[in-house]
């Protein structure tokens, strides 16, 4: 496993237990706004939760234009 | 200190109206920048000055001329005042882009203000030179902030090393001169720039400020973009005339905004309906967890808060009966301020119980900002206010019920939209700009909204999306037609709630959608932004109406869907 894939597992994880939702309903391509009915204020909440897992600082604006559990495991992964 | 509207009857420009500023409030904080618990600056009237002026000089010497146009492209920082006032001081023309946009969304609207210079952060210049055709748009000047030092910029400057330029001119325009062209839509479709002139934001400034002053001392918290119309005149234009101080804070997290409230005492704060529901219901849930004794005292004292502010607020007074919830706002706040969508009169009413007064209101781009706000006299939860002084407003084809659709007229009306005259004789109709929206004038002057009848939507975080622009997502999609259309535009609806946005599809041959279109249909309103995409989706038998240059008519063939079909048993999800 890469550890690309690492963080991706990781974030999937995190995302289950503070959205609340059981784990393993939750895949890399899910778009997490639908899938999860939650709006970008509440993706901020989950990016300090992530932030203190990760111990990086990951600014707003990484999260501009993703939707997707890859995409945003990318761009924590690309500041680890 | 008085709490007066400015007077800028004798102004002329807002360079000239930022420039007095300066020379009268020299020493006072005009700006604080904060990034979460960070401070990045603390600047005076004075020490703005001095960073503005060398980025005015460097344009002037980069031949940046008045009228000549500049657009901004940054995120939430301090950069975007200094970069403004050095357009304006040289007599240019500011052209305020989203810095929420994609960059391929940008950079037509770059092509189409013809711009000369840009002052751009980092990481959106380098979004932007990887769009396709970026090298056929010509920008001769371009300034790019916080780029690291490793990185060449090939031509454009830095802005940080912007040093011992020329002493700028400042170059004064006239009222009815173009002080900025703000994109209100288009960036798929037809560019909409709206031609703000400086007396329109003279006038709109003089109006709000008479309602809800500013003076120094107040610290205004900014978290809307700047080039947000509501924050360009509440968080820039207002405060700075006023001698009040802007506090910028870079992050939208909700622990880091609860401490700037805390510690910079915010006097006013504009906000999105989208935050002022997310605060509603952190506060709501802090309330559910109180001991029993303490929830039974902690509604007494809101029931009684509300009887004694019914008729006027009365900020004081309540600081003293909630002084938890004051204090966890910082003990200083006046006021918050929003509009641009559609927001809930219990979330109004909610605040308002607290003494937390929300200056709601309405408007347009095309208005110059705000046409209508809440004098609060008394507060009004169920209604978007009454115009601002200097604002006329109309209802035009009324029903019986009287409800119209809502015109304006003042000296905030735009002057038309850039390079298209026709789109402009359609909306300004002998001087009165007509808002698409549908509204009733109630007997106390209140505007009460009931709807659209223009073929858009507003999300609940203020962003106006016109179908026609999302359309291009699905180019290419295996369909005879296809159309995006608002729902409520379709299946007309007297609500300003659950806008969404519907694509009619006409098949080929077929009278279902097979699941390989289904699933392509999906793909691509994934890749838009969220608050873009598709909600439903609706079969359609007939061919398409089209003009003679073969573009769809889009209100006949939405007119055509409501009167064929069922809106519940149509709308399918995608």
């Amino acid at each position: 496993m890469s550890s690309l894939d690492r963080t991706l597992e990781q974030l999937l994880v995190l995302a289950s237990d503070h959205f609340q939702v059981p784990a393993g309903t939750l895949n890399p391509d899910d778009d997490f706004f639908k899938k999860l009915g939650i709006n970008s204020l509440q993706t901020l909440d989950l990016l300090t939760k992530l932030e203190t897992h990760f111990n990086v600082e990951i600014p707003d604006y990484e999260l501009q234009g993703v939707s997707d559990f890859r995409t945003l495991a990318e761009r924590i992964h690309s500041r680890l | 200190m008085k709490r007066a509207a400015p007077d800028l009857s004798g102004c002329q420009c807002l360079g000239e109206a930022l420039r007095d500023a300066i020379d009268r409030w020299k020493d006072h904080v005009v700006l604080i920048e904060a990034d979460r618990d960070r401070e990045n600056c603390r600047l005076t009237y004075l020490d703005f000055k001095q960073q503005a002026l060398p980025l005015a000089g460097a344009l002037q010497q980069s031949g940046f001329d008045q009228d000549d146009r500049a657009a901004i492209i940054m995120s939430n920082q301090s950069k975007w005042l200094i970069g403004a006032y050095a357009i304006f001081y040289g007599g240019g023309v500011l052209v305020p882009l989203d810095f929420k946009l994609t960059a391929g969304e940008q950079l037509p609207l770059l092509a189409h203000a013809r711009v000369k210079a840009l002052l751009i952060e980092y990481p959106l210049w380098r979004a932007l030179t990887q769009v396709p055709g970026f090298k056929g748009v010509q920008m001769p000047i371009v300034l790019v902030a916080e780029c690291p030092k490793s990185v060449n910029l090939q031509g454009a400057m830095r802005w940080e090393e912007l040093r011992d330029a020329v002493e700028p001119r400042f170059i004064a325009r006239r009222r009815q001169n173009v002080a900025c062209i703000v994109y209100s839509s288009g960036t798929g479709g037809r560019p909409k720039g709206c031609m703000l002139t400086h007396e329109n934001y003279l006038e709109q400034c003089q109006a709000l400020m008479t309602w809800y002053p500013f003076w120094p001392g107040v610290r205004y918290l900014s978290i809307l973009p700047t080039n947000h119309a509501i924050d360009f005149m509440v968080g820039f234009i207002g405060p700075f005339v006023c001698g009040a101080t802007i506090v910028h804070l870079r992050t939208l997290r909700p622990e880091f905004l609860k401490d700037a409230f805390r510690r910079y005492k915010i006097t006013y704060v504009s906000v999105v309906p989208m935050v002022l529901k997310a605060l509603e219901s952190g506060l709501r849930a802090r309330f559910k967890e109180l001991p029993r004794s303490r929830r039974w005292m902690l509604d007494r004292m809101i029931s009684l808060n509300r009887l004694l502010t019914r008729n006027r607020p009365n900020v004081s007074l309540s600081r003293r009966l909630l002084p938890q919830i004051h204090e966890a706002l910082g003990g200083e706040l006046e006021a918050m301020i929003t509009g641009g969508a559609f927001i809930e009169p219990s979330v109004l009413q909610f605040f308002y119980n607290l003494g937390i007064p929300v200056a709601n209101g309405y408007g347009l781009t095309e208005a110059g900002t705000a046409i209508t706000v809440n004098d609060l006299k008394p507060f009004r939860a169920d209604t978007v206010g009454k115009p601002l002084p200097g604002v006329e407003i109309t209802l035009v084809n009324c029903d019986a019920e009287g409800i119209g659709q809502v015109a304006t007229r003042s000296k905030m009306v735009m002057a038309g939209y850039l390079d298209d005259p026709e789109l402009t004789a359609e909306t300004i109709q002998n001087g009165w700009l007509m808002t698409g929206d549908l509204g009733r004038i109630d007997s106390s002057g209140h505007l009460h909204l009931f709807g659209r009848i223009k073929n858009m939507i507003v999300t609940e975080g203020g962003k106006n999306i016109y179908p026609e622009d999302v359309e291009s997502a699905f180019d290419g999609i295996p369909a005879k037609e296809y159309c995006v259309l608002a729902v409520n535009y379709v299946w007309k609806r007297l609500s300003m709630s659950g806008e969404q946005l519907m694509i009619v599809l006409r098949l080929e041959q077929v009278s279902e959608p097979t699941v390989t279109l289904l699933e392509e249909l999906r793909v691509r309103n994934r890749r838009l932004l969220d608050f873009k995409r598709v909600a439903y989706y609706v079969l359609w038998d007939e061919d398409f109406p089209r003009t003679a240059s073969m573009k769809i008519k889009r209100g006949v063939l939405a007119e055509r869907v409501a009167q064929k079909l069922e809106r519940d048993t149509a709308l399918r999800e995608l």
